[in-house]
């Protein structure tokens, strides 16, 4: 049964290396053999599943070793994998809300001609992200993690005759590539620290090495999580990234990408354990996150950006929950998997609002859509409900976790953390309360499309007449089907985890659990929390749902403006990062040109005037030249002798 | 460590020959085949000279040439296939001739390199048809004096010289001869046998006929003034040795005889006569392989000899002189190493650094060549003064590896060609990369080999020398050796710079579409650069076996 798990990460990338390489005789079949690629890793992810449950829970682990990588004395490099309930929960999430957006996107990017390059790119996306999930050291890890890398780049830019597309996503890459350099670094600290980088004898040998050297591999791991994450201070890519095509969007906010740091953290928890400091750095990293995302995300107008901003937020209250140690680990894989669901529903069903209104994402100019997208507005609507913690959905079982746990984790801390989730809460349900009003209720605000010379967003393929009216319909059954089941997942799935400690006594043996203890009574919190979210929602309701909604933006106070240009972060990046940088590489070609240029053109100089005068030598009379043989021989003849006389 | 020893890193001992007695000298002649070959032909060539009608003569003398060398190649593979390059070397001739694996691998390299030369010798269609009749690079009639009706009548009767065929095929087997020397006295044998046809061929340029016999008037005076010094310090050596044999000698040098030939008690034994006297052999080897202070013919004679002789000396020659300076160090002198080797790092630095600044002003094609090689001289006496065995095998795959770059490059040289025949100022060569790109990017890659870039053979070379020198103790020769390259790469690039990025000039030269000949000559040339660059451990490894000499 072990031999299987290779599979899960041959079968997508055998689908990209075949829709890659095949060419165009392909183009018919493609989304066909993606799709089924996919699906069939799912499948194996099942039995695999399956399987493991027929173990006893502390004997899940399954390990397959394939081969060795790099075998160097000394430097062990193996293409093994290993997979436990951590990775098997990981592995589903992918598999399954993965082959969930391959089936919507064979509708979404049905006019598009490169759709089957499109989805070799979704293949190798999966294949990464599996990858960086079953590896069993740091090393694969790395490989799968720059897997990651290289697929989004290549999703986020899959239009890349839009300069938008582009710059987004090299701006993805570039920011991942800071992120990327920590986690080198850690792997090679372990290195330097363990002698390997296997996950079992680095994660046993933690305790027995100084604290300093523990904090300093946390903290590298953490920037790598900030990275693939999107945190602060690395968070700027992400709603840049929406420029790729929606099941791009789905796939990086739900099932890869921005999980993997999650699952770094969380796989790492023994060293962060011996860590307190980079621990608090991970919480205050989450805490500052989440806040961020969320006030970003009520500014936004584009529907995509504003569920970009939300997703930041989500992942922030993860990667608190596992900076809290053995009380948040669970809770913050339980919260990611509720959230793979609802958030790959809701960007699912974004783009089938976006692709029913001529792909326009101004959510000023959507209004009134629930009457003609029926499944669109049900589905999107139970996700609505399930991210911001109505009691009974998945969200509300995952988030309230949190924030208990938060409040637990102790004295100032844990008063700060919960005050900071509770109101993240609050937040949460308003601005998607906010999205949700200006999309399905209200009046049409609809606009004649625009002129496509004019502007660049329109996605090619579909058919756009300048200054017609958009005409909103339900999108096809292959889009339809798996916003359902997201729907299901986004209801069901939290209090199925819940019920018992399904989820938690699952996880258990891979990242221990402590029962989290509050300060103040679990149901206070509870109920604390669902006040936070309905003064949210109603708050909303007042804003936008009781008067009319300008389609144009009002100029907002200082700060929705700076939450519209994403709280200042790319002003920020740019006068500190852009124009250090320039300044540092223009006092660096300072020196090269005065200095350098100064010492290379002063050799060339005396190497020439040297050269100038010996060739004098060289005057052509056949006399000077013997005697400059005789002088020579008459020196060799000389220091033989003198080497002898010393 | 104890003298014999020290000989046992690389000298085998011959397998025991005649000695002593009085027997009919015992020649044999099969280990000796490739030069009985090459001297036999030589010989033929004269006499088709004589006998041979004008009209067939170039290409009797061609095919005669093209047989003679392939033959006596093959005749050194199947040697060192038959083991005399490792477990059968000995001493041949009575003495007088080794046949061991350097010679054998340096013999080899030399006829690759002249058959290579053979083809360029040939070469018929640079020029256009002089009164219908095809030319050549070499004069119609030697004798005829420049610009005198003579020579015109010559020309207009369409002579050619096809003595040259001949010529050569003495200058190899000379050459041949050389490395192989295993007594002083054959040394200077194969050293006039070679030199004299060379001094010839440098006079016979068909353009610019008195800078070409300038330089064969200066090669001959200067290359008589050396040859002197070389046969004064054999003497010197008689004297102090009492014979002329590598062997015997180098056992009065390391002290394992003691008995003394009555004729000569008064010298023998005497250091002073055997440092003199290694001083001057030295010297006369070293003016051989161009050497700085005894490279001043070398820029003048390049320059004004027939481009394809220029190619032919530059590899062939060097190739020969290393071998023979190699054999003398490390077979006759290996016991005086810490004498000669500090002066032989002196020289290789001051060759090494001269040849590269000096390079750096020229302005002249084939000087620049030149000079080039005085460098490579330096590079390659960084090799041999390693003093080991794995000094041996770098400087001979050095050896090879130069050897097909520089008749390459030289062949290249010959086809950039103006009215005044080939243009070799390097101002003509602007802008050559634009109009014909195949040619510049072929002299591209030998300039690239030059200057040891890797994945040309003259990295690989300039890699395994610097590496024997360093692990021999001479670390800061190769400092001096890295920083003469990077100084060399300087005027390298800068021809590479030129062709390809500079506007072309209105009065341009013409790259002439050449025989088939020239074609092979250079397209060998460029795949033996990039085949001992890419994989350069086969050859290495044969260097590597080839790399013990006999004694």
């Amino acid at each position: 049964m072990e031999n299987l798990i290779a599979l899960l990460v041959a079968a997508p990338l055998l689908g990209a290396a075949v829709l890659l390489c095949g060419g165009r005789r392909l183009d018919r079949v493609g989304h066909w053999i993606g799709t089924a690629l996919a699906a069939a890793s799912f499948v194996v992810g099942v039995v695999l599943f399956g399987a493991m449950l027929g173990y006893d829970a502390e004997a899940r682990t399954m390990r397959q070793h394939l081969y060795s990588w790099i075998p160097v004395e000394g430097f062990q490099g193996d293409i093994a994998f290993q997979l436990d309930q951590l990775s098997m929960t990981f592995v589903l999430l992918i598999t399954g809300v993965g082959t969930l957006i391959h089936i919507y996107s064979i509708g979404y990017m049905e006019h598009d001609e490169r759709r089957r390059r499109f989805f070799g790119y979704l293949n190798l996306f999966l294949a990464a992200m599996l990858l960086l999930v079953v590896a069993d050291n740091y090393l694969l890890l790395y490989f799968g993690w720059e897997g990651v890398g290289l697929a989004s780049y290549l999703l986020i830019g899959f239009w890349q005759h839009k300069p938008s597309a582009a710059t987004a996503a090299k701006k993805a890459f570039i920011v991942n590539r800071v992120g990327d350099m920590g986690l080198s670094i850690a792997i090679m600290l372990m290195f330097t620290t363990f002698g390997t980088f296997a996950f079992g004898p680095v994660l046993e040998a933690t305790g027995e090495t100084s604290e300093g050297k523990m904090t300093a591999i946390g903290l590298m791991l953490l920037l790598a999580a900030c990275g693939k994450s999107a945190q602060v201070p690395l968070q700027s890519w992400l709603g840049d990234a929406m420029e790729g095509p929606t099941p791009v969007s789905a796939l990086i906010h739900a099932a890869t990408m921005v999980t993997a740091g999650v699952y770094l953290i969380t796989r790492s928890g023994a060293i962060f354990n011996a860590a307190p400091d980079a621990q608090t750095a991970v919480v205050a990293v989450g805490a500052v996150t989440l806040l961020f995302g969320a006030i970003v995300g009520c500014a936004k107008d584009d529907i995509k950006k504003a569920l970009a901003g939300s997703t930041m937020s989500q992942i922030g209250y993860m990667i608190l929950a596992a900076g809290l140690g053995p009380i948040g680990y669970a809770f913050a894989i339980m919260h990611l998997v509720t959230h793979g669901f609802f958030k790959a529903g809701l960007f699912l069903g974004a783009g089938s609002v976006m692709h029913g209104m001529n792909d326009e994402v101004d959510m000023r100019k959507y209004g009134g859509l629930r009457k003609y997208m029926p499944v669109t507005f049900v589905t999107f609507g139970l996700g609505y409900l399930a991210i911001i913690g109505f009691p009974g959905l998945s969200g509300f079982f995952s988030k309230d976790k949190i924030i208990e746990a938060a409040f637990a984790s102790g004295g100032a801390q844990g008063w700060i953390l919960g005050t900071v989730t509770l109101l993240g809460a609050g937040i949460t349900a308003y601005y998607m309360t906010r999205v949700m009003i200006l999309t399905f209720f209200g009046e049409k605000r609809w606009q004649p499309a625009p002129d496509p010379d004019k502007t660049a967003s329109v996605e090619p393929g579909i058919e756009v007449h300048p200054g017609e009216m958009p005409h909103p319909h339900e999108s096809p059954r292959s889009m339809t089907i798996p916003m359902i089941v997201l729907a299901f997942g986004s209801v069901f799935a939290g209090g199925f985890f819940s019920i018992g400690d399904r989820f938690v006594n699952w996880l258990e043996p891979v990242t221990q659990f402590d029962h989290p203890h509050p300060p103040i009574s679990v149901p206070v919190i509870t109920g604390m929390t669902v006040a936070v979210l309905l003064a949210g929602v109603a708050i909303a309701y007042l804003q936008y749902g009781r008067k009319p909604v300008p389609v144009v933006a009002p100029r907002g106070s200082f700060v929705t403006r700076a939450a519209r240009r994403d709280l200042l972060q790319d002003d920020f990046n740019h006068v500190v990062l852009v124009r250090g940088g320039e300044h540092l590489t223009r006092s660096l070609v300072y020196v090269d040109h005065t200095l350098v240029d100064g010492v290379v053109n002063g050799t060339a100089a005396t190497v020439g005037g040297l050269s100038g005068r010996l060739r004098k030598l060289q005057n052509g009379y056949a006399r000077t030249y013997a005697v400059s043989m005789f002088g020579g021989t008459a020196i060799l003849i000389a220091a033989t002798l003198l080497m002898r006389a010393v | 460590m104890s003298a014999s020893a020290v000989h046992s890193l690389w000298t085998t001992v011959a397998a025991p020959g005649a000695d002593g007695g009085f027997t009919a000298p015992h020649i044999e002649y099969a280990q000796l085949s490739p030069t009985l070959i090459v001297v036999g032909a030589a010989v033929v060539g004269v006499l088709v000279e004589a006998v041979v009608p004008r009209k067939a003569r170039y290409h009797t003398q061609l095919f005669l040439s093209v047989v003679a060398v392939a033959a006596a190649f093959a005749a050194v593979v199947a040697l060192a296939a038959g083991g005399y390059g490792t477990t059968k070397a000995q001493i041949a001739a009575e003495g007088a001739i080794a046949v061991d694996g350097p010679a054998l691998f340096l013999q080899g390299t030399i006829l690759l390199a002249s058959l290579i030369a053979v083809f360029t010798f040939a070469e018929r269609r640079l020029d256009p048809d002089a009164h219908g009749n095809r030319v050549d690079s070499f004069a119609a009639q030697a004798a005829s004096v420049p610009g005198s009706e003579s020579e015109k009548a010559a020309v207009k009767a369409g002579f050619t010289t096809t003595e040259v065929f001949p010529l050569l095929l003495f200058a190899i087997a000379g050459m041949l001869v050389f490395p192989a020397a295993n007594d002083l006295l054959t040394l200077f044998v194969a050293l006039e046998v070679f030199s004299l046809p060379l001094y010839l061929l440098c006079a016979v340029a068909r353009r610019k006929r008195l800078m070409s016999q300038e330089a064969a008037v200066k090669y001959f005076l200067l290359g008589a003034f050396s040859s002197a010094f070389l046969l004064f310090g054999i003497a010197l050596m008689y004297g102090y040795a009492g014979s002329v044999s590598y062997a015997r000698i180098a056992s009065v040098v390391d002290g394992t005889v003691k008995q003394i030939d009555p004729a000569l008690a008064d010298t023998m034994g005497n250091d002073a006569l055997l440092l003199i006297g290694a001083a001057m052999i030295l010297m006369g080897l070293l003016f051989k392989v161009g050497a700085v202070p005894f490279h001043m013919w070398t820029p003048d004679v390049y320059q004004g000899a027939p481009t394809p002789v220029t190619g032919f000396m530059a590899a062939a020659t060097k190739v020969a002189a290393f071998g023979a300076l190699l054999r003398l160090l490390y077979v006759v002198l290996p016991g005086l190493r810490w004498d000669w080797r500090p002066v032989m790092w002196a020289i290789a630095i001051i060759t090494m650094l001269g040849g590269a600044i000096v390079a750096v002003t020229q302005t002249d094609m084939k000087r620049l060549l030149a000079y080039s090689s005085i460098a490579h001289a330096g590079f390659i006496l960084a090799g041999v003064i390693a003093t080991r065995p794995e000094g041996i095998s770098s400087v001979l795959f050095y050896l090879l590896a130069y050897s097909f770059v520089t008749i390459g490059a030289f062949a290249v040289v010959t086809l950039v060609r103006d009215a005044g025949g080939e243009a070799t100022h390097l101002s003509k060569w602007a802008g050559l990369g634009r109009r014909s790109p195949l040619v510049a990017a072929v002299f591209a890659v030998f300039l690239l080999a030059f200057a040891g870039i890797p994945l040309t053979s003259g990295f690989a070379g300039k890699f395994a020398v610097f590496k024997a020198a360093a692990e021999g103790g001479a670390g800061a020769l190769v400092v001096v050796g890295v920083i003469s390259s990077a100084i060399a790469a300087f005027f390298y690039i800068r021809v590479i710079v030129l062709m390809f990025f500079s506007e072309p000039r209105a009065d341009g030269p013409t790259v002439a579409v050449p025989s088939p000949l020239t074609t092979a000559a250079i397209g060998v040339g460029v795949a033996v650069t990039l085949a001992l660059g890419v994989a350069p451990q086969y050859f290495l490894d044969l260097a590597g076996q080839a790399g013990v000499f006999v004694r």
